[in-house]
């Protein structure tokens, strides 16, 4: 049952999370009551939009990519709109139900068998017992887990499980149907059945609303993207226009916590500046870190630096610690310096870098986040093929056969 | 189904009624979950349920009768306690396992959309579960005893879905409350503790001294645990400002908790 006009009407939402400052922040009743009576009722609140004043509308059929940095607001938004957090200001209208892949397989219980998790799981999304019985065959089928349906979950491999969580998400009657980041899981055979499944619902008329990181999965099944920094609407355009701006925007990027003194570590030694010398580069070029170390000629004993580079899941793909190539530096002096790395060749994506500084066991700075890199699409192999053939692994390795 | 709207929570919010019947198939799902779960894996499953209570009539019975000799209106003690036990384990149990439960869900709450609300109703499914389970085996008690319950007994649904409202509203707000301040994890195994002392549930409310009188006739559960006896076990009834009070409360508690959860639920997600 789908409503005349469009599918998903968002107007002039905000979504503001008041955040108290750590010292500030009460978990215990108790605390928050001996504060109450210590301070009276000045405490430190800070304001910080997760979205601000977002504006579009979807028409039905479309299938939507949300792109944007770490922060930007992505999932927040879909959060607002599947209603699990409740927006601050503005009003939004969908056309029919919603479903979502927020987060495969919450609600699966390890303790319970397949077959009572796709019944928990579909009831938890909103089908109707009668409609988990009619596609319960359909929704295994597409998972492949026939033979383990009595088995309790906590027995089953990661694969298997997800498998089975998104096969039950993926039958979700719904007219709208929110993504987020699902895809990064999976084998390729799994994760090409997932879009082939986003696409059918598309073309039934149906809307989607995807959030991914992968610029890749969003330039082949999105027709329309919006583009969001900071919580800010910054373009609702083609998936092409977004691209653009979304990787123009590396290189304006701010580096987070530029403010040493918000930083953790001792602070007796801090960066000044870093950027990476090529910030969108290609999978097999070398990766160059450069920086500056303010002096503190008080601090008597040499010091060394470590830098580590992070997908986008968070895992640490390198660590570059200066101690291993026996590289120190002097503290009586501004230093600069730089990194390169040659190898590991880094797979398509966005990267970021943390920078420390130690000293005799102790951390002087850590500045997480310094700076970030893209690595564009590009097989850095002479023969490319499918991505079935490059997908797996969490870097490209250099390597080559030969008969012996 | 109409257009969904999303709009700013308001300042006070009612619980939606038509939207908790939409979803009234989770409640029985988590329910269903909760029953499962809990005999999986154990050797003697359901026998659990009723050796419990029995173990705690069994103490109550030798401290509160043998050692101290307390009477019991002409009935024997066992059943006497027994018959408390099931609506003290019942009120209990829906609290203990409401107040926990959001906390506990944590990823459903933060993750999946549907009426929070359910999540600690559903808990009481379990409990019941457990009441009726008990329940059967106090008559096999009265057969032990020749007791005959009389004609009062067709009034104990009542006082059953009594203790379970007053439990669910307190387990409502419970829950609510945790989400915000982990303390409430502390303080409800504590003031359950010191209410079952607190309540007739191990004694007759006969053994009370007059001067404390007026602190056991402000008790619900005291109207609650009468009404139980009465219907059970052939006691005399409570007076009838109790009655009429004892079903007024746990329908004031139930809103009341349902409200001050519908207030909170909408930040939830955002601070569990």
């Amino acid at each position: 049952m789908m409503s005349e006009g469009p599918s998903i009407s968002v107007s002039n939402l905000s979504k503001t999370y008041r955040i108290l400052r750590r010292e500030d922040r009460d978990t215990y009743a108790a605390e928050a009551v001996l504060k109450k009576l210590r301070l009276g009722k000045a405490k430190k609140v800070e304001h910080f939009d997760a979205i601000h004043n977002v504006s579009f509308d979807v028409p039905w059929g479309a299938v939507v990519g949300i792109i944007g940095r770490n922060g930007a607001g992505k999932s927040t938004l879909l959060k607002v709109i599947n209603r699990i957090t409740a927006p601050t200001k503005g009003r939004i209208e969908l056309g029919g139900r919603v479903g979502s892949l927020l987060e495969v397989g919450t609600g699966f219980h390890p303790e319970l068998t397949g077959r009572e998790n796709v019944y928990l799981n579909g009831t938890l999304l909103g089908m109707r017992r009668k409609e988990i019985r009619e596609r319960f065959d359909a929704i295994v089928d597409f998972a492949g887990t026939e033979r383990f349906l009595d088995t309790q979950v906590k027995r089953y491999s990661t694969g298997m499980y997800i498998r089975l969580a998104f096969a039950v998400a993926a039958h979700l009657d719904s007219e709208i149907l929110l993504v987020d980041e699902v895809l990064a899981v999976g084998d390729s055979d799994f994760q090409a059945k997932c879009l082939r499944k986003m696409r059918e619902v598309a073309r039934d008329g149906r809307t989607v609303l995807l959030v991914s990181h992968q610029l890749q999965t969003v330039s082949d099944l999105c027709n329309t993207a919006l583009y969001l920094d900071q919580g800010r609407l910054v373009l609702h355009g083609t998936v092409e226009e977004a691209m653009e701006e979304y990787k123009r925007s590396f290189t304006r990027a701010a580096p987070m916590l530029k403010d040493a003194a918000l930083r953790p570590g001792t602070g007796e030694l801090r960066f000044t500046e870093t950027a990476v010398a090529d910030d969108i580069t290609k999978p097999g070029n070398e990766v160059v870190v450069e920086f500056t170390v303010g002096a503190n000629p008080g601090f008597g004993n040499r010091y060394h630096v470590s830098c580590f580079v992070n997908n986008e899941d968070g895992m640490v793909i390198a660590q570059c610690d200066s101690r291993v190539v026996d590289f120190w530096l002097d503290p009586s002096t501004d230093a600069q310096a730089r990194v390169s790395l040659r190898t590991p060749w880094l797979k398509p994506g966005a990267y970021t870098v943390d920078l420390f500084i130690h000293a005799g066991g102790r951390a002087l700075d850590i500045w997480e986040q310094a700076c970030r890199f893209q690595v564009l699409p590009v097989s850095p192999y002479p023969h490319p093929t499918t991505p079935d053939g490059t997908d797996r692994g969490v870097v490209f390795p250099d390597f080559d056969y030969s008969q012996t | 189904m109409a257009n969904i709207i999303i709009t700013p929570p308001g300042r006070f919010s009612l619980p939606s009624i038509s939207q908790l019947w939409e979803a009234r198939e989770v409640l029985y799902r988590f329910g269903a979950r909760d029953v499962t779960l809990r005999y999986r894996q154990t050797l003697l499953g359901v026998v659990w349920v009723i050796l419990q209570p029995l173990l705690t009539a069994l103490i109550f019975t030798l401290v509160f009768n043998r050692v101290a000799h307390l009477p019991s209106g002409g009935v024997p003690y066992l059943p006497f306690v027994f018959a408390a036990l099931l609506a003290w384990n019942l009120f209990s149990g829906i609290i203990t396992r409401a107040s926990i439960s959001l906390v506990s869900n944590r990823d459903l709450v933060s993750k999946v959309f549907f009426p929070r609300m359910l999540v600690p109703l559903a808990t009481a499914y379990s409990t019941i579960v457990d009441f009726a389970v008990s329940l059967g085996f106090l008559v096999v008690l009265l057969i032990i005893y020749g007791i005959n319950p009389g004609i009062a007994v067709v009034l104990s649904p009542i006082w059953t879905a009594m203790v379970i409202l007053l439990a669910s509203g307190l387990g409502l707000a419970a829950a609510a409350l945790q989400v915000r301040y982990r303390d409430i994890a502390y303080v409800v195994p504590f003031l359950l503790q010191f209410l079952l002392y607190a309540s007739p549930v191990a004694y007759s409310v006969a053994v009370v001294p007059a001067k404390y009188k007026v602190i056991y006739d402000i008790n619900p559960l005291t109207w609650l645990l009468s009404e139980f006896r009465w219907s059970f076990l052939h006691q005399p009834a409570p007076p009838a400002w109790q009655i009429v009070l004892s079903i007024i409360v746990p329908v004031v508690v139930f809103l009341g908790g349902a409200f001050i959860f519908e207030q909170m639920e909408r930040g939830f997600a955002d601070v569990i």
